[in-house]
């Protein structure tokens, strides 16, 4: 399969003197945590499948910075924010789809008053335009009448207020979407935010990716969704730590579409 | 004529707000000590959320119950505070019941803060048996310690006094239940003073105006010490809340002037820097103490009513982590009256007393417990921010202390090696598209 996979990057479209339509942020979980590949992979696919030009920035892509100033160090988020800005500005880059919402969240909203000024998607918002737009059928597939539940990512669903785009891809799955007892503007937290994910969590009672997953479990769903690398991360966990792997696969909504198809 | 009632009456009202007043302007004092923050954008959007959070209760009803008897509560305040205006009229000329001119609209008035003050009264002790009986949980939370608990009740009290005063001052009074317009509630108490004698009753309905009107002077001065500050302060802590995505935090523009300076190939590092530059330097980055904070923050404190939405929110509180939300906001405000008092006993300059907000209030266990997930910030109704706290504090401790969590060091060092915070090599990034 992945011999079929087109990947260009902005070096080569720059050196054939083109632009392409977007610029697909991978992010650090993307490019290197195994997990995440796959979900980078689905989405290539995907954006294969409905011939989007894309490109990535490949080796000249760096991490957002994202982790550091959440973690209090401004200096080492600026000093990354700056230089991916002067590469993404060099290839004039005007379009952004990320699979990451940290990603998303850093280059939308703190990139701008940096110099770096770009629209920005999540993929799963870049994904629904595709479909509005005709440039992608979904299918249900083995998805259909699957029960589903969505697991809002902070830094997409709070911090920036997209709810629907992940749940109106699900529902055209054909799949039941259930949610959570707290979903949404209300949804909790997976536990890997705030540079969390880097470190052992402090003193408690429980992991929060442990709560997390018993609210899923409640739902009695077959598959829990995610759209970020990292809950997925969280999730998995906890569906290993409640020992329910067998039944239940936390999937991102890229790979659910993904497969639906079997792309 | 005796006047003394009058001058009696004028005496308590301008001791009382005499008093409020100085309070308040401490509280304003207090309040700049913060760092200038600028909030004069977008004024259209800030009156907007204004009038829907702090006017129109919108983030209250997230909550149903809670939601709905505060409404209740928070009506009452505002409608039957108009009574207070005919009383101190009546209090200051000897009137009685000088609005009752109006006639049929006088009635109506009247009517509906009666109704009004017996749903309030009802509300109240609802509030009383979810606090101290049914013990919700969020009141009982480990920085609800004696004070915040006392606090909370002494409020609930005064209103419940209050509520009553007013409807027995109503009942005996007996021109009033003779005009028998206005009287929905109290005629229904007024049967249980019969038998009393006129000058009795008098009497009662004189105490217990009196009463009234002292109770609720008294009631305006508790506010400064009290979490009931949010009456007054939710209206400009909801104007200058965050315009802004929750995701976005701020960058640092000191920063930023460093970052560009070192990425400037032009730019001389040897160079002496030009005078009147190096005041733009803050004197620390990040915020160890409440002066560190910008006065938004410090409203914000002050705003906070201790309800506790966001600490029951909170994926850390509520996996047992020692990090509240709501803790934060208290220890920031019981800080900055520590300061405030500093400054008055020491002729206004703050004196070191070798404290600070951070360690002395809030730990550093607390501080990264935090996953900036943002469930405190969307749960406050009333606009408070208690992440931004935390990440300017959390600053502090990483560019000024350089005391991050082992592996927080780790992970930065590999973000600056090689661009991702894990120990991967920035030339493997696109290696994943052939595995």
């Amino acid at each position: 399969m992945s011999e079929t996979l087109k990947v260009p990057t902005m070096a080569e479209y720059m050196a054939q003197g083109k632009q392409p339509e977007v610029l697909f942020w991978v992010g650090c979980a993307g490019s290197f945590d195994d997990r995440a590949k796959k979900i980078t992979k689905a989405f290539v696919k995907l954006l294969n499948k409905a011939n989007v030009e894309f490109a990535v920035l490949g080796t000249e892509e760096s991490c957002t910075g994202d982790p550091a100033k959440r973690a209090g160090n401004e200096f080492l988020f600026q000093m990354q924010a700056v230089t991916n800005i002067e590469v993404l500005n060099a290839y004039e880059v005007k379009t952004i789809v990320t699979t990451c919402p940290h990603c998303f969240n850093t280059i939308k909203n703190e990139y701008p008053s940096l110099g770096g000024n770009y629209k920005v998607m999540h993929h799963t918002q870049f994904l629904k335009n595709l479909l509005d737009d005709g440039r992608l059928t979904i299918e249900g597939g083995n998805f259909k009448g699957k029960r589903i539940t969505f697991h809002d990512p902070c830094y997409l669903g709070r911090a920036n207020n997209v709810y629907e785009a992940p749940r109106d891809l699900i529902r055209k799955l054909d799949a039941e979407l259930v949610e959570m007892k707290s979903c949404k503007s209300r949804g909790l937290c997976c536990g890997a935010g705030g540079a969390q994910m880097f470190k052992e969590p402090e003193k408690g009672d429980k992991d929060v990716n442990v709560e997390r997953t018993e609210q899923a479990l409640e739902t009695k769903p077959e598959i829990i969704a995610a759209g970020c690398p990292f809950c997925n991360t969280m999730m998995t966990d906890g569906v290993k730590t409640k020992e329910k792997e067998n039944d239940i696969t936390v999937m991102d909504i890229a790979e659910l579409i993904a497969n639906a198809q079997d792309l | 004529m005796d006047y003394l009632p009058n001058i009696l009456f004028a005496v308590i009202l301008i001791l009382g707000i005499g008093y409020f007043a100085k309070n308040i302007s401490k509280l304003r004092r207090n309040i700049k000590l913060g760092q200038d923050i600028d909030v004069s954008d977008n004024k259209s959007q800030r009156w907007k959320n204004m009038a829907m959070i702090a006017l129109g209760q919108s983030k209250m009803v997230v909550r149903p119950i809670a939601g709905f008897l505060h409404i209740i509560v928070y009506l009452g305040f505002i409608i039957i505070n108009i009574e207070v205006l005919e009383i101190v009229i009546d209090g200051l000329f000897g009137t009685h019941r000088v609005l009752s001119g109006l006639g049929i609209f006088y009635g109506f008035l009247i009517a509906s803060f009666e109704i009004l003050a017996v749903l309030v009264l009802i509300a109240v002790i609802v509030f009383w048996v979810r606090r101290n009986i049914i013990k919700l949980k969020r009141f009982w939370k480990r920085e609800m310690t004696s004070w915040p608990k006392n606090d909370a009740n002494y409020i609930l009290y005064f209103e419940m006094v209050l509520m009553t005063l007013f409807l027995v001052m109503n009942a005996t009074d007996v021109q009033f239940q003779e005009m028998n317009s206005g009287n929905a509630i109290s005629q229904f108490i007024a049967p249980w003073f019969e038998g009393f004698s006129e000058s009795t009753l008098h009497l009662i309905e004189r105490s217990a105006w009196w009463l009234h009107i002292i109770g609720i002077l008294i009631f305006l001065n508790y506010l400064y010490f009290s979490k009931h500050l949010h009456i007054l302060l939710a209206f400009p802590n909801t104007y200058y809340g965050s315009l802004q995505p929750k995701g976005q935090l701020n960058n640092l523009e000191a920063v930023t002037k460093e970052v560009k300076m070192m990425m400037d190939p032009n730019v001389d590092p040897f160079a002496a820097p030009e005078p009147g530059t190096e005041s733009d330097m803050p004197a620390k980055f990040g915020a160890s103490d409440v002066q560190d904070l910008n006065w938004v923050q410090l409203l914000n404190a002050y705003t906070c009513t201790e309800c506790g939405r966001c600490t029951s929110e909170c994926p850390a509180n509520q996996t047992g982590k020692q990090l509240s939300p709501r803790k934060i906001m208290m220890d920031t405000r019981d800080r900055l009256e520590e300061v405030g008092k500093n400054i008055d006993a020491n002729k206004g300059v703050f004196k070191d007393d070798g404290k600070q907000l951070l360690d002395d209030y809030i730990t550093r266990e607390e501080l990264w417990a935090c996953t900036s997930c943002n469930a405190c910030v969307e749960a406050c109704p009333v606009s408070i921010n208690p992440l931004s706290i935390i990440m300017d504090m959390r600053r502090y401790l990483v560019m000024e202390q350089s005391a991050a969590p082992t592996e927080l060091n780790n992970m930065m060092t590999n973000i600056e090696n090689n661009g991702a915070p894990w120990p991967y090599n920035q030339m493997d990034r696109l290696n994943w598209k052939n595995e």
